[in-house]
């Protein structure tokens, strides 16, 4: 028997209207957003209160804080003179060493990584370079100064020596600072330093050549090395570029390692045996007897590797990701 | 200029040149004469009994533990073009890339049986396969050109291999026997990359006849191509194996009908242990195999009963 | 015209030879010597690894001891003797302050990369600068809290060093988090909204517990990166020779820091306690790296 109730209409489900919760879904988005923003917020803040405080020897100086080469903090008489000419050459010097030295072995690692290892041995290798990035910076300079310099001076006293009648090169290789402190030995130290990102880098971007490019290399009756360099060098030069650049930057603004063994003198010379100084490793060393106008000029000088460090920096990044974009396209 | 479909000099010294048929600049689809007319041709030059360029015997490809491809007899003639057709997966690509030791760079990957190059077991102890990969070359699936120049695709292969004479005129031999010089004369400087898949495919068969192998393994050539290329390529491969000995693994039966003299058919199989693996169940020619096949699952391929 | 024709037609030759003898010595020796070159590359990195390793080994634990652990430093450069607590206590002080600040704030806005920015372009210049913020110098960091801190407030503090380490640290919490993010499978994310709830709490009880291994093992060597810095210290910091367990008064001192000073001394008990204390550092920064890889591998989400 069916007996007809009133027929309740069925309540429809609303689906407009807030429910509990999308205040805090925005809230929470919007935090997010800012802990982001941050990031540019710092560096933003970085460059204006550095820039400022730094603003009174800027004015004073002018274009003569980069291109002079006189630092003279405390004369005798009159006005202190700020130029830092000697610290840029060192850094620039100190660098290039490490990029000489340290780019091949870099590229020759991570070669070695994705092309020669075999796989039991491919993670014990990346450890050992991991192991390298993890060591601090300091403790590096005290080795480098207490144990490195000392050895190093006979080998560059035998250098010298060996090199002494060649013109040119015995301008380079001359006369070696007793202590080992000195241009080539801070080059070491970094190219030491820079190992672990570059080789991390350049891993990564040999790792994505089409392994149908290296078949048509091997097909044709290449050798390995061949191979390697019709099929992958190619490929990877870009991203080779870009990872040579990063190493670039972090040379340049590796501070505490090249303060201990660059020597502290303001020098420019061809000599890379002799002492000399780079602008992280002037800041960290007369930091702490600085005043006033000092102190000020010390952080313009941080102000000038800020801003030539994120240049380098964001070159390199945009140089990578346009090599990775280019490759993947051609691959299509 | 040498022309690359000439067998050698004539003994006056004269040159004839006659411009390639594959070379002309007006791209058209044309129907190659059929098959049985092709080997009526062809069947007369074989009547002198010339051993064959490689052979197979007894070969099994094995990945591991895992016997992918067994039990392979197959004789590569000379100057011809032997096709290997059959359903996915029946270990036709594994055989073509145990031909010039390719398999080797898969790790784990182990061929066992012979597999004779003029006679030479080309996995003996002592072989070395950069020579056999010089010998045998190969071109494969997806044109692959390497990120570089046209010019310098070809010339790294020369390069590398140390070939006599002026690098600009084998490039240009090179991509005339490919049927691409036409094309890309005026711009062998710019990008591979700038090519069109066909003309890149083109220039790969390019790459591989630079360095002068006597044999040619193809495969799937066509099967990333448009239908045109295909043809053209197609026509390009009745040239060449004037000169090469070509083999082909193809998916298209009708492709392997029209360009090749003779057919191996591959299936898969099932082993008393449930294990599925590859094998070859018939070689012929190829008229044969399609008109005639001895085998029922040979016959069930070809008329599209299944596959 | 012989160059046309393939070896074998050639009259005169015989079949090819297969043989090594047959490959031109020259590309025989040149692939060799690559593979020689190469494979020195990794020994030659290894080498000052083992040097540097073993030289901080062999002289730091000389001079290791418990006093050395516990008393304070010698006021005076010239002086034989233990003591680097207040440094070893300072480390712990100050790196854990900044890891508390910059850890969560990392991860925050690691989710705002990869959870609700993705590829927009205000995200694609976040995610580019916090890689270039990786590459600023740490000097630059220790000057930029001199400037915005210790000038304003006019004393250097432990927790001045804090936040000159959260700034260096944090680049590199959201470079790592956004990483492991990224490894989380949408399924995950999928299966959640699709029950109703809100993305707010898909991230905080779906996404973040499946990552949770990852983040830690990133935000500890975050860590131990920052525990070995020694620039950013330096302008912030200050010296000091007693143990300050208050991080916002007084001057502090910290392991590098203090590796830093006796280092550049021409005294030996200077440069013993240098060792030693570059032992110390060495010892906690290695603990932090196994820690991480040991939390990646022990809890790890396993596979279905």
């Amino acid at each position: 028997m069916t007996t007809r109730t009133t027929q309740e209409k069925p309540t429809r489900p609303a689906l407009t209207g807030k429910s509990g919760g999308v205040r805090g879904e925005r809230l929470f988005s919007w935090w997010t957003l800012a802990t982001g923003l941050l990031v540019l917020a710092i560096l933003a803040l970085i460059l204006i209160t550095t820039a400022k405080q730094a603003w009174p020897v800027f004015q004073d100086m002018g274009l003569r804080f980069v291109t002079s080469s006189i630092w003279d903090p405390n004369p005798a008489s009159g006005n202190p003179v700020f130029g830092s000419l000697a610290f840029i050459y060192g850094t620039v010097v100190s660098s290039l060493i490490a990029l000489l030295i340290g780019v091949p072995i870099s590229i020759g690692i991570a070669l070695f990584l994705t092309e020669l290892a075999p796989r039991r041995l491919r993670g014990s290798a990346i450890m050992l370079v991991d192991m390298l990035a993890a060591i601090p910076s300091v403790v590096f300079g005290l080795w480098g100064v207490l144990v490195l310099a000392p050895l190093l001076v006979h080998i560059y006293q035998w250098i010298h020596d060996v090199v002494a009648p060649v013109p040119g090169l015995n301008t380079i290789f001359g006369e070696p600072i007793g202590t080992g402190r000195s241009f080539m030995t801070a080059g070491l130290i970094l190219a030491i330093m820079i190992i672990p990102i570059v080789t991390s880098i350049s891993r990564e971007v040999l790792s994505t050549t089409p392994q149908a490019n290296k078949d048509a290399a091997f097909a044709l009756g290449a050798t390995h090395w061949e191979m390697i360099t019709g099929a992958v060098f190619p490929h990877s030069f870009g991203g080779l570029v870009g990872a040579v650049m990063l190493g670039l930057g972090r040379a340049m603004g590796e501070t505490i390692a090249v303060s201990l063994v660059i020597g502290g003198a303001t020098n420019i010379t061809p000599n890379v045996f002799a002492g000399g100084n780079s602008m992280a490793a002037v800041i960290v060393q007369q930091f702490g007897e600085s005043t006033g106008t000092f102190t000020a000029a010390l952080i313009g000088l941080g102000v000038v590797l800020f801003a030539m460090t994120v240049v380098i920096n964001l070159a390199a990044r945009l140089v990578v990701r346009r090599a990775e974009i280019r490759v993947q396209g051609a691959a299509t | 200029m040498p022309d690359p479909f000439t067998r050698g000099a004539p003994a006056d010294g004269s040159r004839e040149t006659q411009a390639p048929a594959a070379a002309q600049a007006v791209p058209e689809v044309h129907f190659a004469p059929p098959a049985t007319a092709l080997r009526a041709q062809d069947n007369e030059r074989r009547k002198e009994s010339v051993p064959p360029v490689m052979e197979l015997r007894d070969v099994s490809v094995s990945y591991g533990d895992f016997k992918a491809v067994r039990d392979t007899n197959l004789p590569i003639d000379h100057n011809r073009i032997t096709a290997m057709i059959g359903p996915s997966g029946c270990g036709k690509s594994t055989i073509l890339r145990a031909l010039n030791r390719m398999n080797d760079l898969i790790p784990g990957a182990r061929v066992s049986g012979t597999v004779t190059y003029h006679g030479q077991d080309i996995y003996a102890a002592g072989v070395d396969p950069i020579q056999v990969r010089r010998h045998i070359g190969m071109v494969f699936q997806k044109p692959n050109p390497f990120p570089k120049s046209i010019y310098d695709n070809i010339a790294y292969g020369l390069r590398i291999n140390g070939i006599k004479g002026k690098l600009d005129d084998q490039v240009e031999q090179a991509l005339t026997g490919a049927a691409l010089w036409d094309e890309v004369k005026d711009k062998l400087k710019t990008s591979a990359f700038a090519l069109s898949g066909g003309q890149q495919q083109r220039l790969c068969i390019a790459r591989a006849i630079a360095v002068q192998p006597e044999v040619i393994l193809m495969d799937e050539p066509c099967s990333a191509l448009d239908p045109i290329s295909t043809a053209k390529i197609e026509d390009l491969m009745r040239e060449l194996a004037k000169i090469y000995t070509i083999v082909i693994v193809t998916h298209n039966m009708q492709q392997a009908a029209r360009v090749s003299h003779s057919t191996a058919f591959f299936t898969a199989e099932v082993d008393d242990r449930q294990v599925r693996y590859g094998r070859l169940i018939e070689f012929d020619e190829t008229d044969r195999i399609f008109t005639n096949p001895s085998d029922e699952r040979t016959e069930a391929y070809v008329t599209g009963r299944f596959g | 015209m012989t160059t046309t024709v393939p070896p074998a037609e050639r009259a005169d030759a015989g079949p090819p030879s297969l043989r090594p003898s047959g490959l031109a010595p020259r590309r025989r020796i040149i692939n060799r010597v690559a593979q020689v070159l190469i494979t020195l590359a990794l020994v030659v990195a290894v080498v000052p690894l083992a040097w540097v390793t073993i030289a901080v080994l062999a002289r730091g634990f000389q001079i290791l001891s418990w006093q050395f652990l516990t008393e304070d430093i010698p006021n005076s450069y010239r002086r034989h003797g233990p003591g680097m607590a207040p440094a070893i206590v300072g480390t712990f002080l100050i790196t854990g302050m900044a890891a508390l600040m910059a850890v969560p704030l990392g991860v925050f806005g690691a989710i705002y990369l990869n959870e609700y920015g993705k590829q927009k372009p205000l995200a694609q210049v976040i995610r580019t600068m916090a890689d270039v913020m990786t590459g600023v110098p740490s000097i630059v960091m220790g000057l930029f809290i001199y400037t915005v801190v210790v000038v304003v407030t006019g004393e250097k503090t432990g927790f001045a060093g804090s936040l000159a380490l959260a700034c260096l640290m944090l680049p590199i919490v959201i470079r790592s988090s956004e990483e492991i993010l990224r490894l989380v499978p949408d399924d995950l994310r999928q299966a959640s909204l699709a029950l109703g709830a809100r993305q707010w709490r898909t991230i905080l009880t779906v996404v973040l517990p499946a990552a949770i291994s990852g983040i830690t093992s990133g935000a500890l060597l975050a860590i131990a990166r920052a525990a070995g810095e020694t620039a950013p210290l330096v302008a912030t910091i200050g010296i000091t020779f007693a143990v300050n367990p208050n991080l916002f008064s007084g001057q502090n001192t910290a392991l590098p820091a203090q590796i830093f000073r006796n280092a550049s001394q021409p005294f030996e008990g200077a440069q013993e306690r240098a060792w030693g204390a570059a032992l110390t550092l060495v010892v906690i920064v290695f603990v932090f790296t196994v820690l991480a890889r040991v939390v990646v591998s022990r809890f790890a989400i396993k596979e279905r």
